[in-house]
């Protein structure tokens, strides 16, 4: 078991958790635009309630994405600055996976679709089952339009349930994935204590990268048009 | 003291080490300047994602070169402003992380202030009072500087900075950006009194500056030179516009110069931003301020554009007088200079 320090800003909350050998501290705060206030002074007091020092962590997880940039980047800088000023390991964990994770942790569901709402009219996803102890991706991450959302290979019986803020764009996916979610929690969002728990897992199988690997994955990767490709042609 | 120094303002990773006994101890920079060069400028997405892939090794490398381990380094400040406030998010969230991790202070500077103060890290420093000229691409302003946190604004652009209009100027051209350094060059083929251009707002009193007239003038003398030659810009064309552009510029920037010290009533001039780095600016302020018993003071060339040299500087001054940042991630994306506190002002005030 390992000790680890996990963050998340990658939506509208803020969460920090600390994973002990058998017991998960949370602070989950709903406070939009306020994560550069709490953050920092959030990893301060839970270490304080622990009466743990960075120093005496085994690693440090944090959201690395898909999220909103800002918050991604948040999350990134202070991970990059901890782990690297006390000499730790990160480990980088998906929103998408977390939130699935928190459905298979209070649902009990094993086959899941998280989403969320990326704005301009697409949504993140990516599709997990949880095979007794990890989870199978089912469908990589990506960024697309909703009603594009589609399962290749949907495995029969399965009784899939959707996570996260992009289901409440319901409405916008196709017949085919309405009819096979049979559930949706758009109010759900990923928190720093399934990361915690998921970063254990990473742990034991070894998946930990240096400070300084630990970048954002923003999945959207257009983001400018270059001089005489795009809608906004610089003059 | 010995402070790491983090700038990511705009589109440059500059990482440097200052100990207020032994001076600069090492400096990195990384430009980005290629990456944003396809767009016609600055991309801020780009900008901020970019710094998040330097700050660290950048980081490693001042320390391996200063040879100086966390334990020897006392403090951290970054630039929590003005600049793009994705950029400067990524510089202030991690130097606030390093220092809660090495149980360090940690300080936001201000960007201005790290320029206006970056001719300190030369071995012969302007000693205050003194008027300060910082011309770079977001920035032309005329500051009297008593001291540390001492500013009185007495000019600055009320339209474009002297830097972007070099920008604009040279895209106008067909010049690459950033426009400065390629307008210079090519002023050095220039045919002298082929084109006159205004000296906007000198005409005048007061010492504000506009150089978006001046644009506009340069914008029609380009399209009257390409209808002249089959709607094509010969490179001679090109010099003889670049000339007449840059003594514009520098002539306007020289007038106020003059004007400024004989209002405030001082003899030394400290040029500094990316435009300070125009050769021929330079030579014309020798000239003048030599003229007028007084003497010109600027950063060497590297130290012109941003760094992390300045800001380590200038957070160290502060830093000694007993400043600080509480732990917060604190950016100002706008932040007027004069906002600054004088350095001998008590530290729960300098901390806000």
């Amino acid at each position: 078991m390992a000790r680890i320090l996990s963050l998340d800003t990658s939506t509208e909350a803020c969460s920090v958790a600390l994973k002990l050998d058998d017991e998960v501290l949370e602070n989950f705060q709903l406070q939009p635009r306020k994560h550069t206030q709490l953050l920092l002074p959030m990893v301060e007091e839970i270490l304080a309630e622990a009466g743990v020092k960075l120093q005496q962590l085994d690693a440090i997880a944090f959201a690395n994405g898909p999220g909103s940039f800002t918050g991604l980047r948040i999350a990134t800088g202070v991970t990059q600055g901890l782990a690297f000023g006390a000499d730790l390991p990160v480990i980088p964990v998906t929103t998408l996976e977390t939130m699935a994770f928190t459905l298979f942790r209070e649902r009990f569901a094993h086959y899941i679709i998280s989403s969320l709402d990326a704005r301009m009219g697409e949504v993140y996803w990516a599709a997990y089952h949880w095979n007794g102890n990890g989870f199978d991706c089912i469908a990589q991450p990506e960024v697309i339009a909703p009603d594009q959302v589609s399962l290749i290979n949907p495995i029969e019986d399965a009784d899939w349930v959707g996570a996260g803020n992009g289901w409440q764009l319901l409405d916008q996916f196709s017949p085919v994935m309405q009819s096979l979610v049979q559930q949706t929690y758009p109010d759900l969002l990923p928190q720093a204590g399934d990361i915690a728990r998921l970063a254990e897992l990473y742990w034991q199988q070894g998946k930990t990268v240096s400070a300084e690997e630990a970048i954002p994955v923003y999945l959207r990767d257009n983001v400018a048009f270059k001089k005489g490709e795009g809608p906004h042609q610089a003059k | 003291m010995r402070v790491l120094g983090i700038e990511t303002s705009c589109d440059e990773t500059g990482l440097a080490i200052y100990d207020s006994e032994q001076g600069l101890l090492a400096h990195a920079l990384f430009s980005q300047i290629d990456m944003h060069i396809p767009y016609g400028g600055v991309v801020p997405e780009l900008a901020s994602r970019d710094h998040v892939r330097k700050l660290l090794p950048l980081t490693k490398q001042v320390m391996a070169e200063a040879n100086c381990n966390a334990e020897e380094i006392d403090a951290i400040c970054y630039t929590a402003g003005p600049g793009l406030i994705g950029a400067l998010m990524v510089g202030a969230s991690t130097a606030q992380a390093l220092a809660m991790a090495w149980g360090k202070p940690c300080l936001g500077v201000h960007h201005m202030e790290g320029h206006l103060l970056a001719p300190m890290l030369e071995e012969k420093p302007p000693e205050f009072p003194f008027v300060a000229l910082l011309v770079s691409g977001g920035h032309t302003q005329l500051i009297d500087v008593q001291g540390i946190g001492q500013y009185e604004m007495l000019g600055e652009s009320i339209d474009d900075a002297a830097g972007e209009a070099f920008d604009k100027a040279a895209k106008m051209m067909g010049l690459p950006y950033p426009g400065g350094p390629h307008i210079a060059r090519f002023a050095e083929q220039g045919t002298p009194g082929k084109y006159l251009f205004p000296r906007p707002m000198t005409n005048r009193p007061g010492l504000d500056f506009s150089f978006s007239g001046l644009k506009t003038f340069t914008l029609n003398t380009v399209e009257a030179a390409k209808e002249a030659n089959n709607g094509e810009l010969s490179d001679q064309e090109r010099a003889d516009i670049a000339l007449a552009f840059q003594d514009a510029v520098v002539d306007t920037l020289l007038i106020k110069c003059k004007r400024a010290l004989k209002q405030a009533g001082r003899k030394t001039l400290v040029i500094a931003g990316g435009v300070s780095a125009n050769k021929d600016l330079r030579a014309k302020l020798e000239v003048t301020l030599s003229g007028m018993g007084g003497q010109v003071f600027y950063p060497r060339n590297e130290f012109c554009t941003d760094n992390g040299a300045m800001i380590a500087y200038a957070g160290c001054q502060r830093l000694m007088a007993g400043h600080t940042n509480d732990k917060q991630i604190k950016v100002q994306p706008r932040w007027p200079l004069t906002d600054l506190p004088p350095l001998d002002l008590p530290t729960d005030k300098a901390s806000d």
